[in-house]
């Protein structure tokens, strides 16, 4: 007999709501579909009615962890509409705010996930490292998320030369703590036993869903948008994309872990070059946008970020599209968690990194009776069960 | 644009397309609707491209839509241009064989009322459960 699963809309520990309604015979999922929109808020128009240089600060605002991510796609978009060069000082700062970002969102990640399975140490210890990589922010920017730095034709502050040798010491530091927390999950074995296998998206599925950024990258899929079309400064320093094979779970979080061990050294080549380059230099005015049309796309930390922007000449744009990664991450649950049981689902939602939701407005209702059968708690206690028993099976 | 992709996108389809070269890494493909499908195959298939998205656009022929192709090894975004044209606005759609393009289809369906001939699973994606038929938000008539 099979029973339906709903899980939304509301979703308290990441960010937006979405609705998930799992079809369940026993504990195994058979079908599954996906609700959104509840929190759609028709920022594409917004923009039609904002000046070019407003809309920076509005596509911050499309997501409160990827809020670099969104500007430097659009503004790429408008630099390519408008072909201009911005100057090296500006590109270098760009990939230092990106690649901050590309950490905090990660290791919250981690942490989240860490909860999720039962491993709140993880969780702690993620979280207290996320924090110096905010307090970095205030210092630079002036806030700890929507740090405003970027505009159209550079950035708009500088990153003073009296702040590097601090903001270098604190990448030093995050360095060694991150090399802890990656050994800590990639050697653990319960871990192993927990994840491995789980929730598999193959290459096939992720070529075809065209799912992107770590999710992609933890299938094999290897495309990375600051490799392959590089924009501000990846191409100017030393880094490596992170790929693996297996398309589960652990994957997924291996590659998130690796990516934060890269993106510190993103940042400290960065920050040396930024030492030797003259201060002050950091955009190039802009006058007005002529007739024409832009895209540009950036690497979120959960995968490219995609606008498009098009031109009449006047002070606003007349189409400003946005496409986000997890409209494109999210369909590839079809794939990945049919056949998994519902304690492993919460989990494999989870791994995708995207606005997922469940917990305390998630409950199972018996469709037959209309009896209640779980509910939000009862969703991360199954998960968290089931590592204690994979821990306690390890231990005897 | 490396790999001459676009000479062989105008040898293949000839007269149905008209190409546009805008920089080293950005071009526009303006395409009949006839050979639309064709066209994204031919790149999706023999090209490895990748779906990026695709974006609307409200104009006064009727709805432009843009696909966007992404080929990542060459660095080059081939965006295919086609009108679906007023007062009709349908469009053949790439979900028939495509489940990257299935959830965009969908928005520009309830966002710019373009119906998707064949597509697999045309419910709202965005717009609430009561939102009131046959009104299109992202069209230039809505304020």
């Amino acid at each position: 007999m099979s029973q339906i699963v709903p899980i939304g809309p509301y979703h308290p520990l990441l960010e937006e709501p979405e609705f998930f309604t799992l079809k369940v015979e026993g504990e195994r999922v058979v079908d599954m579909d996906v609700r959104i929109g509840y929190n759609h808020r028709g920022i594409e128009k917004l923009a039609e009615s904002k000046t070019w240089d407003q809309d920076t600060f509005l596509v911050e605002r499309v997501c409160g962890i990827c809020s670099t991510s969104h500007p430097i796609a659009y503004v790429n978009a408008v630099e390519d509409l408008l072909e201009l060069e911005i100057p090296e000082r500006a590109k270098y700062i760009r990939s230092v705010v990106a690649e901050m970002e590309r950490l905090h969102s990660h290791l919250l990640w981690v942490g989240l996930a860490g909860h999720f399975i039962g491993y709140n140490t993880i969780f702690m210890w993620a979280w207290k490292y996320r924090e110096p990589v905010l307090e970095i922010f205030e210092r630079i920017t002036g806030n700890r998320n929507h740090y405003a730095m970027i505009r159209i034709g550079g950035v708009r502050k500088d990153i003073l030369k009296e702040d590097i040798p601090d903001f270098l010491k604190a990448m030093d530091e995050l360095a060694k703590k991150n090399e802890m927390l990656t050994k800590a999950v990639i050697d653990d074995p319960v871990l192993h036993a927990r994840l491995k296998g789980v929730g598999v998206l193959s290459k096939k599925d992720a070529v075809e869903y065209g799912v992107l950024g770590p999710t992609a990258r933890g299938s094999g899929y290897d495309i990375d948008v600051r490799r392959d079309a590089p924009y501000a400064a990846y191409d100017l320093v030393d880094w490596q994309v992170i790929t693996f094979q297996e398309g589960d779970v652990f994957a997924k979080a291996a590659v998130r872990l690796l990516e934060n061990a890269e993106s510190i050294k993103i940042i400290k080549q960065c920050l040396e070059r930024l030492k030797e380059l003259p201060e002050g230099d950091f955009f190039v005015p802009v006058e007005e946008i002529p007739v024409g049309e832009g895209i540009g796309h950036g690497e979120a930390p959960r995968g490219e970020v995609f606008h498009y922007v098009r031109s009449d000449g006047s002070n606003c744009p007349i189409r400003h599209k946005i496409r986000a990664p997890t409209f494109q991450n999210l369909p590839s649950f079809k794939a990945s968690c049919i056949g998994e049981t519902i304690a492993d689902v919460a989990l494999i939602t989870a791994a995708i990194d995207p606005c997922y939701c469940c917990t305390e407005r998630m409950v199972a209702v018996d469709v037959d009776s209309g009896k209640r059968l779980f509910n939000g708690q009862d969703l991360v206690r199954l998960c968290q069960e089931k590592t204690e028993r994979i821990r306690d099976k390890m231990k005897g | 644009m490396s790999d001459g992709i676009l000479k062989l996108i105008e040898q293949k389809f000839g007269s149905q397309v008209e190409v546009q070269e805008k920089s080293s890494t950005r071009a526009y493909v303006m395409v009949e609707r006839s050979v639309l499908l064709d066209v994204a195959r031919f790149l999706l298939q023999e090209h490895s491209a990748r779906f990026c998205t695709a974006s609307a656009v409200d104009t006064r022929w009727g709805v432009e839509i843009l696909y966007h192709f992404s080929l990542d090894l060459a660095n080059n975004i081939v965006t295919v241009k086609v009108l679906a044209k007023k007062p009709f606005l349908q469009m053949e759609s790439l979900a028939s064989f495509l489940h990257a393009a299935n959830w965009i289809e969908r928005e520009i369906n309830e966002m710019f009322g373009v119906q998707f001939l064949g597509h697999p699973d045309m419910r709202r994606l965005l717009l609430p459960d009561d939102w009131p038929e046959g009104e299109y938000p992202y069209r230039r008539t809505q304020r």
